[in-house]
């Protein structure tokens, strides 16, 4: 459960946009299904922030709702403006921070 | 049965009440209350369609019920404030029909130059159908380069789903984008 991948390019040049792709497993429990056999409500678990920093300034975040796919999937552009890391966050409900980290290189 | 029972019914009464009755066949009898029979069936299909189309008919402004009008204004003011949205700017990528609402991917794309003083800050995806219709707040700056989200929501019918996005001098467009699903994704 929750393992995250994410999909930066290794090398970039200064100024050009790419694509950044990145997925988390997680079923995302939205809380309104219900367990067959018991027929109580099953709680709502689901990842409810997505935070994407590089070298420590926000490129891009969003809060999640329920509506969310199971398996958040997010692609998103950014301009690179040099080389660095670019660290990725998901919050879980509950609090737990599941994180991941790439490179990239400008040239 | 029971309709063409009383059919019957009615066609005998029908011929003992007349002042000289004439003997008939059993055929034709039978071809008359055939007559009858389809004309009654025929009006009670008809009732039944018609009260059918007045059913979809009182279904179908549910986006203008009154609680779903006030979870639309407090979304509004969460999102962009007092802002009021015009149309345009936002791009909405949907497929035309969905047949699993499980996984419905989308793409949204503002129209911003994205420079450091004129950027996308905020964008907001609502589902108008879903019973939770908020799907993602999402917030971009200088460094995404361009106002482009690409991901996949869950939808629990056919339904319409709103964007609205706030650049960074507080101004606020919004785009829509109608999605016909065939299989509810909000799990019963």
């Amino acid at each position: 459960m929750a393992k995250p991948r994410i999909k930066v390019p290794k090398m970039a040049k200064v100024g050009e946009i790419v694509e950044i792709k990145s997925m988390i497993s997680h079923k995302m429990e939205s809380g309104r299904r219900k367990d067959k056999k018991t027929g109580k409500v099953i709680p709502r678990k689901i990842i409810n922030a997505l935070k994407v920093t590089f070298n420590g300034k926000l490129v891009f975040s969003a809060s999640l709702h329920p509506s969310v796919s199971a398996n958040p999937y997010f692609a998103f552009d950014f301009k690179v403006p040099g080389s660095g890391d670019m660290v990725f966050e998901w919050t879980e409900d509950g609090g737990k921070v599941i994180t991941a980290k790439k490179s990239l290189k400008a040239a | 049965m029971y309709l063409r029972q009383t059919c019957q019914q009615g066609a005998g009464m029908f011929y003992a009440g007349t002042a000289n009755p004439i003997r008939i066949s059993r055929e034709t009898e039978e071809q008359m209350t055939d007559k009858l029979h389809l004309k009654v069936v025929d009006r009670r299909s008809f009732v039944l369609g018609a009260s059918a189309v007045a059913a979809l008919g009182a279904l179908a402004p549910l986006g203008s019920t009154p609680a779903s009008a006030k979870a639309w204004q407090d979304f509004m003011k969460e999102a962009i404030g007092d802002a009021k949205p015009a149309e345009g700017k936002v791009k909405v990528d949907l497929p035309e029909i969905a047949e699993n609402g499980n996984t419905v991917p989308y793409k949204i794309h503002v129209d911003s130059p994205m420079s450091e003083s004129d950027y996308v800050k905020s964008v907001h995806v609502y589902a108008t159908g879903n019973p939770g219709p908020q799907i993602i707040d999402a917030q971009f700056t200088p460094l995404s380069g361009k106002a482009y989200v690409k991901s996949r929501m869950r939808l629990a019918k056919t339904q319409d789903v709103v964007v609205v996005a706030q650049m960074s001098d507080g101004k606020a467009y919004m785009g829509k984008a109608t999605v016909k699903v065939t299989i509810g994704g909000c799990g019963g």
